[in-house]
């Protein structure tokens, strides 16, 4: 392992912790203003032009905010719950190859920090760590409401991690890989090559379970709207309620690469078109998670372990054993 | 040099992690510390090449010490220090040290004894994967298959313990079902 490898790297890692950061902050913008213009406003218009200074604005009142912890709180988990949120999220973009290799002044540049052989277990594994972030933010919080929304997060997590990796077993075994490379490598013979038309079933499934691996609306169910409070976040303030937003947002982006790079294609043979397509995709996905927010009530929690284990576990386990009788014939 | 480092680093963690677990009376440092001392240890599978081991440690163990938070949860109060009753101190210390010499032993005698060889040795240009896949399909078969069986039996048995009433919902009955449902209930205990 030489130094060059390891300065790389260090760089790699910095890049997209500051791209990811900054997207996360206009990720609340964007997500304001799609909102807004659903439900016919204007959303945020004050702070510079069309709103867009909001952001820095919202930076500020974050960083600058008191920094309380309440009484009776269990002062050192309290503290490490949002850390644990955000590192994780972007740990798990670790082994995600963000765009294809290109050259840069006559050096070649891989923007994936490590593509280990096992990276979708890893991603999966990694992200699922982040919903340790509420679970103990909830727990030691001391209020009856956030140890209900932990309670809560731990039924969500329980339901929902069987189907997230029951759905992407059988595009594994189409592939033969977990590496997200090889997964884009197998389908960069265009459009017709794309997992999605072969495994249509296990796609959907997957985009639904990675709305309750982000908790975002039809299963944001560890924040409680009809509890008015803000379920595990409800004793936090300042930067630390503002590290569980970065860490939501970095993994909405982040599912949203998984999800075009496994099934629709990611960035094909590798040409700046792949990668300006592959950006495309993630938007549409990203834009589609504010799109279910505006468009659809939340769940019940008893309903979504319901939608889980009786519905999409069954299906995922039969869309296995099919693919694998149509593998071996 | 990295790799001492790094192992070095982990080492230090996983051991401190642990010593919380066991020393501390709160439950949700004990239970913290046990989720991040797991998931510390998959460090030394990813620093020795096995990829595959490392991602299966941390999607086993953040889903097994998860489901220990949800008792923690149900049986203390988490956020309070908890009263232990230490009968006696010595006996506690006593076994413990015992255990934990005979673990080193069990595991430091093939080592000392030179005579350690891999039965399978990794393949060049096959992934971690492929390997485990190719040993757990073949050598060890029965044991995996009979593993597989009891997960079943175990989920059975927790299915029929816990199942019963499950074809009801209480959030979908109107009151008087509630009601008549209970009464029958009494009835049934008298």
């Amino acid at each position: 392992m030489d130094t060059a490898f390891i300065i790389e790297t260090i760089i790699k890692i910095v890049v997209i912790l500051l791209v990811f950061s900054a997207l996360a902050g206009f990720g609340t913008y964007f997500e304001r203003k799609v909102l807004a213009f659903m439900q016919r406003r204007l959303g945020p218009m004050h702070v510079g032009p069309y709103g867009l200074l909001q952001i820095a604005a919202d930076g500020v009142k974050l960083f600058t905010k008191e920094d309380i912890v309440p009484a009776g709180v269990v002062g050192p988990i309290f503290k490490i719950a949002p850390v644990i949120t955000a590192a994780t999220a972007f740990m798990a973009a670790a082994a995600i190859p963000f765009l294809p290799e290109f050259t840069l002044f006559g050096y070649t540049v891989h923007p994936i920090v490590a593509d280990i052989n096992v990276g979708i277990l890893y991603i999966l594994g990694v992200m699922a760590i982040g919903l340790y972030g509420p679970l103990l933010g909830g727990m030691a919080s001391n209020n009856k409401y956030s140890l209900i929304s932990a309670a809560r997060g731990a039924a969500v997590f329980i339901s929902y991690e069987v189907v997230t990796g029951l759905s992407l077993l059988a595009p594994m075994m189409m592939v033969g890989s977990l590496s997200l490379i090889d997964f884009n490598n197998y389908q960069a013979g265009g459009i017709g090559e794309w997992i999605i038309w072969s495994q249509p079933v296990a796609f959907i499934l997957f985009w639904i379970a990675a709305f309750a691996e982000t908790g975002r609306t039809p299963f944001h169910l560890i924040a409680n709207d009809h509890e008015i409070i803000d379920g595990f976040g409800t004793e936090y303030s300042g930067m630390r309620w503002g590290l569980f937003f970065i860490g939501e947002y970095a993994n909405m982006f982040f599912i949203s690469f998984v999800m075009a790079i496994i099934f629709l294609g990611g960035f094909g043979d590798g040409t700046v078109l792949g990668a300006f397509a592959l950006l495309g995709k993630v938007a549409f996905f990203f834009f589609f998670f504010l799109w279910t927010r505006a468009a659809w009530p939340d769940v019940r929690p008893d309903q979504l372990m319901w939608l889980c284990w009786k519905v999409l576990m069954p299906i995922a386990v039969l869309n296995i054993v099919i693919t694998g009788i149509v593998m071996m014939f | 040099m990295f790799e001492a480092i790094a192992f070095y680093l982990f080492a230090f963690l996983t051991v401190a992690m642990f010593s919380i677990t066991v020393l501390t009376s709160q439950a949700l440092y004990a239970l913290t510390s046990l989720a991040a001392g797991m998931i510390f240890i998959s460090a030394f599978f990813f620093l020795l090449g096995a990829d595959f081991l490392g991602a299966v440690q941390i999607i086993v163990y953040t889903g097994a010490v998860m489901a220990l938070y949800a008792f923690g949860m149900m049986f203390f109060d988490t956020t309070r220090e908890l009263k232990e009753k230490n009968s006696s101190s010595m006996i506690v210390f006593g076994l413990s040290g015992l255990a934990a010499l005979m673990v080193v032993v069990i595991f430091v005698t093939p080592i000392a004894s030179e005579h350690i060889s891999a039965i399978y040795p990794m393949h060049e240009n096959v992934g971690n994967t492929q390997e485990v896949g190719m040993i757990l399909f073949t050598k060890y078969l029965v044991p995996f298959e009979v593993a597989a069986v009891m997960l079943l039996v175990a989920m059975i048995s927790g299915i029929v313990l816990a199942g019963k009433k499950m074809d009801r919902s209480l959030t979908q009955m109107s009151e008087e079902e509630i009601q008549s449902m209970q009464e029958s209930d009494k009835k049934a205990v008298l």
